[in-house]
């Protein structure tokens, strides 16, 4: 199990690995600076612009304009360009206040335009929220609640399945009968069931992590498994059995011996279900049942889309969360499979 | 193999106990109960309330109204009751019953689909390996396992309402009542096409990558290189001898495909209006309706367990050396 190379490095020196990496870096870095990046917060409306289209942008007078529109038809909700009119976007302009990273009191942003225009860049919902604005807010919720969820997976999963594998008898048998108990339930039942025991009206930061708990828990029993294979075969190799040998403590071994030896298989292990995280918070958010407005949350968005409006009318732009959410698990899922070819190449412990 | 079988099926006896207890547990953490929405009204008789109460036997600590309903489902005299629904006042057998040929019919028709549609591509990407047509199948293959179920089926809906070529949701049509049985069918199979699709997308990735990698590990199989030595057509090495070999491992897939039958479509029924048994449980546990949802998780449950089952027993009956006991 001796590697000249980090795990990261041979990621990167793979095509796929680079890629995907690369993209992951763009996104992560994009939810970072969602509040300088957009030029509305999440719950900003304009019932005067619903369903607005996005805006096109234009060059006039030595400076970018945002076009200005008008309402033709208001049953149908159809803008028309104004000819020739546009707005100046303004760049670096101070617009809401926000805090860079959570710390930093900060106004500025990239780009806005002067009230009572708007700059709708892949345009409005049904209350005059951009689009846009939204998608980047929501990017956080979808980028951090895998990464969130497989730190408590790994824990988790090495603590029950690592235990369970060295010490066997009783531990092992109730550990195991639970995870197949969890296993036999069909899983998106069990993801109701369980969100429904929690009341409704919870804080934001409550609602995240609620979720966070519930899907790793629907997730954590795989882990273990893989965990306790592995242990279970370190379990009478010599080291192990020199140590015990020894005299050194159960759980030092564990700590020293075990651990080290599967950590690599623990990290993707828990990596590769990073989509499953993504993909389940978005469903739960998709039926009312996960982030609440006005927060933003690429599945909450999509739950707007299920409007007749929506579809009748050809509000296409109401779709681009799915879009958000579709290259985000693309981009997991290839991560996953890069990093479980470099580290059990023969998919002996790691299957899907 | 039959005491196997007999010890596994026995497994699903306290498998079922400990899933019914906790999800009784669970709901009884819920805040609130059935009777919520119905003393939320001023004008309601408490008396009647209470009366509601003692009928449904909300009074009683969860463990003890887990216990009735364990002790109406055990069959003493040969029928089990599995309660009564609080929202539509019928009992949970008939209605999961109701619900229940909406869902299997989905089910397999999307299986099927998947089936014909992954076997030749998967067949196709192992011979054609690393050319473009193998690297453009396993993209989408990609594509497909990363998208969403419900944003397909919303994208589905979108395509159905700017096309107006398929209807937007549901099993069957309002005037269905007053059609012929010839109308009455092919109403039925108009409302099923996106459904089918949207479900089969799915399973079509996974089923056409395992195929893909069954087929390349016997063209690398020595008896492949004696056919090929003798003289034998490589279309008849590929097709007599290659692909009735690597089908073999799919018809433990099949297996797997059994045990979600009932809960594989959930996302996909909610967002389609699908009247199937995954929108009956997601408003029954909006509603607190907590025998439909306790009826329909002992039969998820023991369709996943059976069908995991039946995989392993149709792996044993291909495979001889493989032995479980």
């Amino acid at each position: 199990m001796t590697r000249e190379k980090g795990i990261f490095r041979q990621v990167l020196e793979r095509p796929l690995g680079l890629a995907v990496l690369s993209l992951l870096a763009v996104f992560y870095l994009v939810a970072l600076f969602a509040d300088f990046l957009s030029p509305y917060e999440t719950s900003d409306q304009d019932l005067q612009k619903t369903y607005h289209p996005p805006t096109s942008v234009f060059w006039k007078d030595g400076g970018l304009h945002v076009q200005r529109y008008e309402l033709a038809e208001p049953q149908e909700m159809v803008y028309r360009k104004i000819e020739g009119e546009g707005a100046p976007i303004r760049f670096f302009a101070s617009g809401y206040e926000y805090r860079l990273f959570g710390l930093i009191p900060a106004e500025r942003h990239l780009f806005l335009v002067d009230e009572p225009d708007r700059i709708y860049l892949l345009g409005s919902d049904e209350t005059g929220r951009d689009n846009f604005s939204r998608l980047l807010y929501g990017s956080r919720i979808s980028l951090s609640i895998g990464l969130v969820g497989i730190s408590i997976i790994m824990v988790f999963g090495f603590m029950a399945g690592g235990l369970a594998g060295y010490f066997g008898g009783i531990w092992d048998g109730v550990t195991m009968r639970f995870i197949e108990l969890v296993m036999a339930i069909p899983g998106l039942y069990l993801l109701l069931v369980l969100r429904s025991t929690f009341p409704d009206h919870l804080s934001p930061a409550q609602i995240f992590f609620l979720i966070v708990l519930i899907l790793s828990f629907l997730a954590w029993g795989g882990t273990a498994r893989i965990i306790r294979g592995m242990t279970l075969s370190l379990r009478n190799r010599q080291f192990v059995l020199a140590a015990e040998v020894l005299g050194q403590s159960s759980w030092k071994i564990v700590w020293k011996h075990i651990l080290p030896n599967v950590f690599s298989y623990l990290v993707v292990a828990a990596s590769l279900s990073i989509p499953g995280f993504i993909l389940g918070e978005a469903a739960l958010s998709f039926l009312g049942l996960g982030i609440q407005e006005p927060s933003a949350s690429w599945g909450l968005m999509l739950s707007q889309a299920q409007d007749m409006k929506v579809f009748m009318l050809n509000f296409w732009w109401l779709l681009l969360p799915g879009a958000a959410i579709f290259v985000t698990v693309i981009a997991f899922n290839v991560l996953g499979d890069v990093l479980r070819d470099i580290v059990d190449p023969k998919q002996k412990f790691l299957s899907r | 193999m039959r005491t196997v079988i007999t010890r596994r099926l026995l497994a699903l006896i306290p498998m079922l106990l400990g899933i019914t207890f906790m999800a009784t547990m669970l709901m009884h953490l819920a805040p609130g109960d059935f009777l919520d929405q119905v003393r939320m009204q001023r004008d309601v008789d408490p008396d009647y309330i209470e009366r509601l109460e003692q009928e449904f036997g909300l009074h009683n600590p969860w463990y003890v109204q887990y216990f009735l309903w364990l002790s109406n489902v055990i069959p003493w005299d040969l029928r089990s009751d599995f309660g009564y629904s609080f929202h539509y006042k019928v009992d949970v057998w008939e209605l999961l019953g109701q619900r229940l040929p909406a869902t299997i019919i989905l089910s397999l028709t999307s299986l099927t689909f998947a089936w014909i549609i992954a076997i030749p591509l998967g067949v196709l990407a192992a011979i054609y390996k690393d050319s473009v047509f193998d690297r453009i199948s396993s993209i989408l293959a990609y594509a497909a396992l990363s998208i969403p179920e419900f944003f397909l089926a919303l994208l589905a809906l979108f395509f159905a309402a700017r096309t107006g070529l398929f209807p937007l949701g549901g099993f069957t049509s309002t005037e269905f009542e007053f059609m012929s049985p010839f109308r009455k069918f092919f109403d039925i199979v108009h409302h099923l096409v996106l459904p089918t699709i949207v479900v089969g997308i799915g399973s079509i990735a996974s089923i056409m990558r395992i195929m893909r990698a069954n087929f390349i590990d016997n063209i690398r199989s020595e008896y492949v290189t004696t056919a090929r030595a003798k003289g034998v057509p490589e279309g008849i090495v590929m097709f007599r001898h290659v692909f009735r070999n690597a089908i073999n491992p799919l018809i433990t897939a099949a297996g797997f495909a059994f045990s979600t039958i009932l809960s594989g479509a959930l996302m996909v029924e909610i967002v389609m209006n699908y009247p199937g048994i995954g929108h009956l449980v997601f408003h029954a546990l909006l509603q607190q309706d907590q025998f439909v949802v306790l009826g329909a998780l002992v039969m998820g449950s023991t369709m996943l367990i059976l069908g995991n089952l039946l995989a392993d027993i149709m792996l044993a009956w291909n495979d001889p050396r493989i032995r479980y006991d």
